[in-house]
């Protein structure tokens, strides 16, 4: 056993508080159920061993590591998956500063509080390569069980991304504490988290819209002139890209490099964390809040809902930072709406199941906040109103805050195309309201800072809301080309609704309610 | 000629309520208009279960609930109107401010805004809140919060005002604040009901206090006379033990 408020012992401990976090978010608090758990894990490698090898196995034996244009997608990929990582570790850390509940037994506590702090960096970077391992591990196997065992170096590569992108996620929020203040960053860095983890996906989607009018991200990561132009072999910048080819003096550097940065930043910062993360404790948030005087306005019950539910969503620091990286992933859309204006071209068909599938996700997050999120259920229960134009209300601040964000889309594709601008109106409108409905179907009663966690509080629920968004953006997309195969798509979408609404557990709650009125009724 | 009778403030007959035991077990109660009424009991008594009731936060097994005359099972909305029910873990909105949290009861409850907002003014002066009516609630104390939600249950002027637990975390000043609010409310002639576990605070400010234990009124009325029923015992802790021991024994 390791010695208390030593180094192992914190990370024994944080260890343990790792897997019970992550274990209640996997089973959505419903007890730890490991050999469940373990199944799961299990069945979600095996299917990703699947993707990977009908996606990397044809090409195990026939990748040339002095191929530039391997080294360009390679590279590409790889800044792509770090840009993912560094904007996870940000949101760890901020977690870290801000949200973590025993700060203050451990900063009174007679101990070192580098120490833990040391562990806490470390266990950014951990999550960091393991999220990594879980999402290209499999790749990384199928390509080593039918190219050979060089493949696994791949992950030398993910564990040094991991400690480069928690350093690095230390290092920028540690900067914005400085620069901005303890209480901008909680909001800002989620911003930037969200911005870090869409900027390159965007770029290439950007960047391949502008060029080649195609809105997938790898046609410019291939194309001869972006590899031309890209630089010669021998560049430092294709090292992770030759390590996971491999390379074993890339390798060696690459996770060097990611070694020394993490020890940097716990070397720098661990000693300084505690002092941060008083400064975040110390924070009023109504202390520098401008102070508005107005007068009361006058509303009726349903219009005092509908302000409350749009001031709450407008306040909400997670949620802004989830949404922000929704709308962020429309800007390639938006681009190529713009880049398409008054062409009348086809590719105008290929914007209406984006926005379709995105109005569904952000309505899903919308509708969960309102409905499931309600910081005051009981007291909204004791007002003198229906319970029907409660929700009616929620339904309707929703559907508005998504009316808000899709309008200018709609509008101006509109003035290219007004056929297709009608069908996505009218596919958003159906998918928003769906992903609302089943929101409603599967409402529980948390907290709105639970948002993170609101896809594993029902699995059907997370699953349905997809699927529902999946088959309206495709039948709205069939619809817009004029094709009747809509008629069958929009069947199922309906189906996938009936199913959900079938086995909603309010649903069944109220047939248990009618039974029990029954009984009573019949002694 | 004969002034209208006034209906009880609150009117409850034969509820009940079964969880995996019963947790109202055929209560009746009646409090008066204008009364500030004390309900006391042990722990899992059935206080809360019955007060949750009335609010319409849960639905009973058995029984009927009339609040200022109208049937709170069959005319919910009438019922709500007339009553404001303050929980113990205050019920408000982090990222609102008393103002505007102020603001959105007055238009649930469908209060003039202008009427309204006089109202809400009142009450941040006498609850202490108006330095901070415009600051957002999440900084708040326990005890600041637990006056929004006050300020919030008195804003649409009740004639039947449930309080679970009120003076829970509350400091001797923010208690006395709290206190002298809902006596000059029942002066003004409308109802409190309080549960509490603070036997002291229903000694000095009901004036009926009613014991209840397993889910039914054991004794009910002013202090005096439940010392009496309790053979003469000195104080209301007392009395509350001494009764509440007997119906356990029985």
């Amino acid at each position: 056993m390791s010695t208390p408020a030593s180094i192992t012992w914190f990370a024994a401990h944080e260890l343990r508080l790792a897997w019970r976090d992550w274990a209640s978010m996997i089973t959505a608090g419903r007890g730890r159920r490991t050999g469940a758990i373990l199944i799961g894990l299990a069945l979600f490698m095996i299917f990703m061993h699947v993707i990977a090898l009908i996606a990397v196995g044809p090409f195990a034996n026939s990748v040339d590591p002095q191929n530039k244009t391997v080294l360009v997608v390679l590279t590409g990929f790889i800044l792509l998956a770090w840009c993912l990582m560094i904007s996870q570790a940000m949101e760890s850390v901020t977690r870290a500063f801000y949200s973590r509940s025993d700060l203050d037994l451990i900063l009174s506590s007679p101990i070192v509080a580098r120490r833990l702090f040391s562990v806490r960096i470390a266990a950014i970077a951990l999550s960091a390569m393991g999220m990594a391992v879980m999402l290209a591990g499999p790749f990384a196997n199928i390509l080593a069980v039918l190219g050979g065992a060089h493949w696994l170096s791949g992950y030398g590569v993910f564990a040094a991304m991991g400690a480069a992108s928690a350093a690095l996620a230390v290092a920028l929020t540690v900067a914005l504490f400085r620069l901005i203040g303890p209480r901008r960053t909680r909001f800002i860095a989620q911003v930037v988290a969200a911005v870090i983890g869409a900027i390159f996906v965007i770029g290439l989607q950007a960047g391949a819209i502008i060029s080649y009018g195609s809105i997938s991200r790898v046609s410019l990561l291939v194309s001869e002139s972006f590899v031309q132009n890209a630089p010669a072999p021998g560049s430092f910048i294709y090292w992770p890209a030759r390590a996971i080819l491999a390379d074993a003096s890339a390798l060696l550097i690459v996770v060097a490099f990611g070694v020394a940065l993490l020890a940097l930043a716990i070397a720098v910062f661990a000693s300084r964390f505690g002092e941060h993360a008083i400064a975040a404790a110390s924070v009023s948030p109504a202390a520098h809040r401008k102070t508005v005087t107005r007068a009361f306005r006058s509303d009726a019950p349903k219009a005092a809902l509908r302000r409350k539910e749009l001031a709450l969503l407008r306040r909400d620091p997670w949620l802004m930072s989830q949404t922000l990286m929704q709308i962020l992933y429309l800007l390639p859309p938006a681009l190529l709406l713009w880049k398409n204006f008054g062409e009348g071209s086809s590719a105008l068909l290929l914007l209406v199941p984006v926005l379709v599938m995105a109005a569904g996700q952000l309505s899903g997050g919308l509708a969960w906040l309102a409905i499931s999120g309600e910081d005051a259920p009981d007291f909204v229960a004791t007002a003198p109103i229906p319970r029907a134009w409660i929700l009616q209300a929620k339904v309707e601040a929703v559907l508005f805050a998504v009316g808000i964000v899709f309008a200018p889309f709609i509008l101006a594709m509109a003035l290219a195309s007004p056929a297709s601008a009608l069908v996505t109106a009218i596919f958003v409108a159906i998918s928003a309201a769906s992903a609302t409905a089943i929101q409603f179907w599967f409402r529980t009663q948390a907290k709105r800072s639970d948002f993170r966690r609101r896809h594993t509080s029902s699995r059907v629920a997370t699953f349905a809301e997809a699927f529902s968004s999946i088959s309206w953006a495709a039948t709205a997309g069939l619809a817009a080309s004029g094709t009747w195969f809509a008629l069958p798509v929009g069947l199922i979408a309906l189906g996938v609704l009936a199913v959900t609404r079938f086995i909603s557990p309010h649903r069944s709650e109220k047939k248990t309610a009618a039974r029990v009125r029954h009984a009573f009724a019949h002694g | 000629m004969h002034a209208p009778t006034k209906p009880a403030a609150l009117d409850i007959r034969g509820l009940v309520k079964t969880f995996d035991r019963p947790a109202v077990n055929g209560l009746d109660l009646c409090v008066k208009s204008g009364e500030f009424y004390a309900l006391v009991g042990p722990n899992g008594a059935g206080k809360t279960t019955t007060l949750r009731m009335v609010a319409g936060l849960m639905q009973p097994d058995a029984g009927e609930i009339f609040v200022c005359g109208h049937d709170a099972l069959k005319n919910p909305v009438a019922a709500k109107r007339a009553m404001a029910w303050v929980s113990d873990e205050p019920m408000i909105y982090d990222k609102l401010s008393p103002f505007e949290y102020l603001e959105f009861v007055a238009g649930l409850w469908g209060i003039d805004a202008k009427t309204a907002e006089a109202r809400a003014r009142e009450l941040f002066g006498w609850l202490g809140l108006e330095p901070h009516a415009h600051q957002r609630c999440d900084g708040f104390s326990k005890g600041m919060r637990q006056k929004v939600a006050l300020a919030g249950g008195l804003v649409h002027e009740p004639q039947l005002i449930i309080l679970d637990e009120p003076l829970t975390g509350l400091d001797a000043g923010s208690a006395r604040q709290v206190k002298n609010v809902l006596r000059e409310r029942v002066d003004a002639g409308n109802t409190v009901i309080m549960t509490t576990h603070i036997l002291e605070v229903a000694e000095r400010m009901a004036d009926r206090i009613g014991i209840i234990a397993l889910g039914k009124l054991i004794a009910e009325g002013s202090l005096h006379e439940l010392r009496q029923l309790a053979r003469g015992a000195s104080t209301l802790e007392e009395t509350f033990l001494t009764l509440v021991a007997e119906q356990a024994a029985a």
